[in-house]
């Protein structure tokens, strides 16, 4: 894990190698909750002249039950990621958490195993979106959205195993009309933690109800993150928390569902 | 399913003060570590350092622990080892026994509450003081300590106010720290000068000279160590270390990891009793080597990096759940992440492995851990050690004991949907067809958050139909 630094090396290396074609992860919360995020993500990909390839055989990348301790379960999906995701191009993923999961733990999980080679190669290939975005594409956002202010919330993984809270909040820079918002206590989770907001559902309430606080106390209207599981978790308390009171409400929506509606009207 | 800890914890969420009070501290102590650390580049450079040094201690232990033997008796510091905590209890009640001891001081010591010393030594009619402020407050309210480096933290102002007011005599009630401090002070002082035994605890010990180093604050470990004519130190094997070199590293970590600050007031280096020169120092050093289920942690290859921790308590600062509910929700000795870690591990996943769950992963301990323990993926493995289907073949005491014929289905059925494209494919269908037709309350999730909303296509259905479009 590399905890400090916000720039992995070996992202450095790929900064100026654009390459033709890349895979594209969807995560199993985007398939089925956000596919308009997927979607924005793969479109602003697209526009720079790179071919988006989505394997239909893809599910998902196995954290679920490799946390909570079922090891042969996570082995056992993980392996039809990296079959599906087989061509040697690099393997975009918007979700931090996803991505550390392929790119930190599958070779954990295979170190053992006759596939450890191939988990390793695979995990090489892995890059969260918005570093791709910002690193590899280094794209150029033009805003054409109404003046908004906004907070971004960098999940656990994104911030800690992928180091790229800089990139989104990079990307976010770019739009001229949108005021980023910084929550206190911005690096603190948010209590999704997958499994935990369910077998701890009191405990993960409290921090989320701690983080919904501190965004709203910034005036933000909207709330964006790179992780659908931070999101659904925070939009999810926003929403509550709305329905007992009319007072300022804020959207939240992914990172790059954001930024493509602002740059795409 | 509710458990011990997830009903503690409740209970503890429910406290608003002690929210209040955690809250104020971690953020304290997180904005003073981040302060003494504003270097990062040296800071990375000491954490490998720190984490190279207990590495090295680690694969040399049973060797260095010989060593750490020798070099104690050739200084006159007389050696005991403990396997469990009943051995070690009678090891030192020995000791006060054979010096006619009635009163002892104490130290700061994690391993006196790791074997529950205090109540083991007062049944037996020996009175047994805290001398640390922390601990002492902790002692007179009849509690535990809630944190590993500030006994207390999880009290007030007021409420130590309230309760100086209320367990010593003559005392007004007054929130002026001074005075609080200084009513301690007083009461200590008399029983110092009364002791017969002083009991500390251990930071480092070193196998090459054969020292034991001792951190503090206050000036109590000193008072523990050289006034009463017997001393008696104890600790965990795993604080050896190789040489006295490797000292100013892992203090210059420890002190600021722990409290944000560069250097402690006070750093004991104890080698030998007095020596007939000197004018102050017991006339006897004992030093009791606890292993109460480290030799076990030792045996599993990636569980053994438990033995690195330093006990600065960082992990415990970071923790965003610790931050919330306070180390008392989690009913044991140590509390916080390196707690979840130690605490299955000594006392059996099967007692003790429901506190593993109460952790999100979120890295924030890992990030801090000056000797780099990587402990969420530690916590991940004791999960994983808990519901293992072969226990057998696991060093780790309770392995499997939480394995459930229903856990287990559940989680194959989710690998048989997520492994099989085509039946995958089918399951989403029919989500993304019947989603709407979900109840609006979904179990705990739905008791603080609106429901998720299943979208009418999945991304791989809109990626197919995108697919088959002609350019």
């Amino acid at each position: 894990m590399n905890a400090l630094s916000d720039t992995p090396p070996e992202f450095e290396q790929t900064k100026t190698q654009k390459p033709d074609r890349v895979y594209f992860f969807g995560t199993c919360l985007i398939d089925l909750f956000y596919p308009d995020a997927g979607l924005s993500a793969i479109q602003l990909i697209e526009r720079e002249g790179v071919n988006v390839i989505f394997p239909q055989a893809q599910s998902c990348c196995g954290q679920p039950p490799y946390n909570s301790g079922y090891r042969e379960e996570a082995i056992q999906v993980a392996k039809v990621q990296m079959d599906a995701l087989h061509e040697s191009i690099p393997v975009v993923v918007p979700s931090g958490s996803c991505a550390g999961m392929m790119k930190f733990h599958y070779p954990e999980l295979f170190k053992n195993h006759l596939r450890a080679k191939q988990a390793q190669a695979f995990s090489e290939r892995i890059i969260e979106w918005s570093a791709f975005l910002h690193r590899v594409l280094q794209i150029k956002l033009e805003d054409l959205g109404q003046p908004t202010r906004v907070a971004l919330h960098t999940s656990c993984s994104a911030r800690r195993e992928m180091g790229v809270t800089e990139d989104g909040l990079a990307l976010l820079r770019q739009l001229q009309q949108v005021d980023l918002a910084e929550p206190e206590r911005a690096s603190e989770c948010c209590g999704f933690g997958g499994t935990f907001s369910v077998k701890q559902p009191e405990i993960a309430a409290s921090m989320a109800a701690d983080k919904c606080n501190a965004i709203k106390q910034t005036g933000a209207e909207m709330l964006v993150s790179g992780d659908c599981g931070c999101l659904m978790n925070l939009e999810g308390t926003l929403k509550k928390s709305a329905e007992y009171s009319s007072a300022h409400t804020i959207d939240s929506t992914h990172l790059a569902q954001f930024i493509w509606q602002r740059v795409s009207k | 399913m509710s458990a011990p800890f997830r009903d503690q914890a409740i209970h503890a969420l429910q406290d608003e003060q002690l929210r209040e009070n955690f809250r104020g501290a971690m953020d304290f102590l997180q904005g003073k570590r981040k302060a003494v650390f504003s270097d990062t580049i040296e800071l990375e450079n000491l954490r490998q350092q720190g984490h190279q040094i207990k590495a090295e201690a680690l694969a040399n232990l049973p060797e260095l622990l010989e060593q750490l033997d020798s070099q104690c008796s050739k200084n006159g510091i007389q050696v005991h080892w403990a396997e469990t905590p009943e051995q070690a209890c009678e090891i030192i009640h020995g000791i006060i026994e054979q010096n006619n001891g009635k009163l002892a001081v104490k130290g700061k010591s994690m391993v006196s509450e790791e074997i529950g010393l205090n109540h083991y030594l007062e049944a037996r009619g020996i009175e047994c003081l805290e001398s640390d402020m922390g601990e002492y407050i902790v002692q007179l309210a009849q509690e535990t300590p809630s944190h590993i480096i500030m006994p207390a933290i999880h009290k007030s102002k007021s409420q130590i106010a309230t309760l100086f007011n209320a367990t010593i005599p003559d005392t007004p009630y007054t929130e002026n720290v001074d005075e609080l401090i200084g009513t301690g002070r007083r009461i200590l002082r008399e029983k110092f000068q009364k002791a017969d035994i002083g009991i500390s605890g251990v930071n480092f010990a070193v196998a090459e000279t054969g020292t034991l180093c001792l951190v503090e604050n206050e000036g109590n470990g000193r008072m523990c160590t050289t006034v009463p004519p017997v001393h008696i130190a104890i600790t965990g094997i795993e604080k050896v270390i190789p040489r006295l070199s490797d000292l100013p590293p892992l203090l210059s970590l420890l002190t600021r990891s722990a409290t944000g600050q560069l250097i402690t007031t006070y750093f004991n280096l104890i080698s030998s009793p007095r020596k007939p020169d000197e004018k102050d120092g017991p006339e006897a050093v004992h030093l009791v080597l606890l292993d109460n289920g480290r030799s076990r942690m030792y045996q599993h290859p990636e569980l053994r990096e438990t033995l690195r921790c330093i006990r600065c308590g960082a992990c415990m600062n970071h923790c965003p759940v610790y931050t919330r509910i306070g180390g008392h929700a989690y009913g044991t000795v140590y509390p916080g992440p390196i707690g979840q870690v130690v605490m299955p591990q000594i006392n059996g996943l099967d007692q003790q492995g429901e506190m593993t769950e109460g952790c999100s992963l979120n890295g924030a301990c890992g990030e801090v851990c000056p000797v780099e323990i990587p402990l969420p993926d530690l916590i991940r493995k004791l999960r994983e050690e808990r519901v293992q289907p072969q226990p057998a073949e696991s060093p780790v005491n309770g392995a499997g004991s939480h394995r459930t014929r229903v856990e287990a289905t559940a989680w194959r059925f989710w690998r048989w949907v997520y492994q099989h494209p085509e039946l995958y494919r089918i399951v989403t269908w029919w989500a993304t067809r019947l989603g709407s037709m979900l109840p609006n309350r979904l179990g705990p999730w739905t008791r603080t958050r609106v429901k998720p909303v299943i979208a009418r296509q999945s991304l791989h259905e809109i990626m197919r139909e995108r697919s088959n479009q002609p350019d």
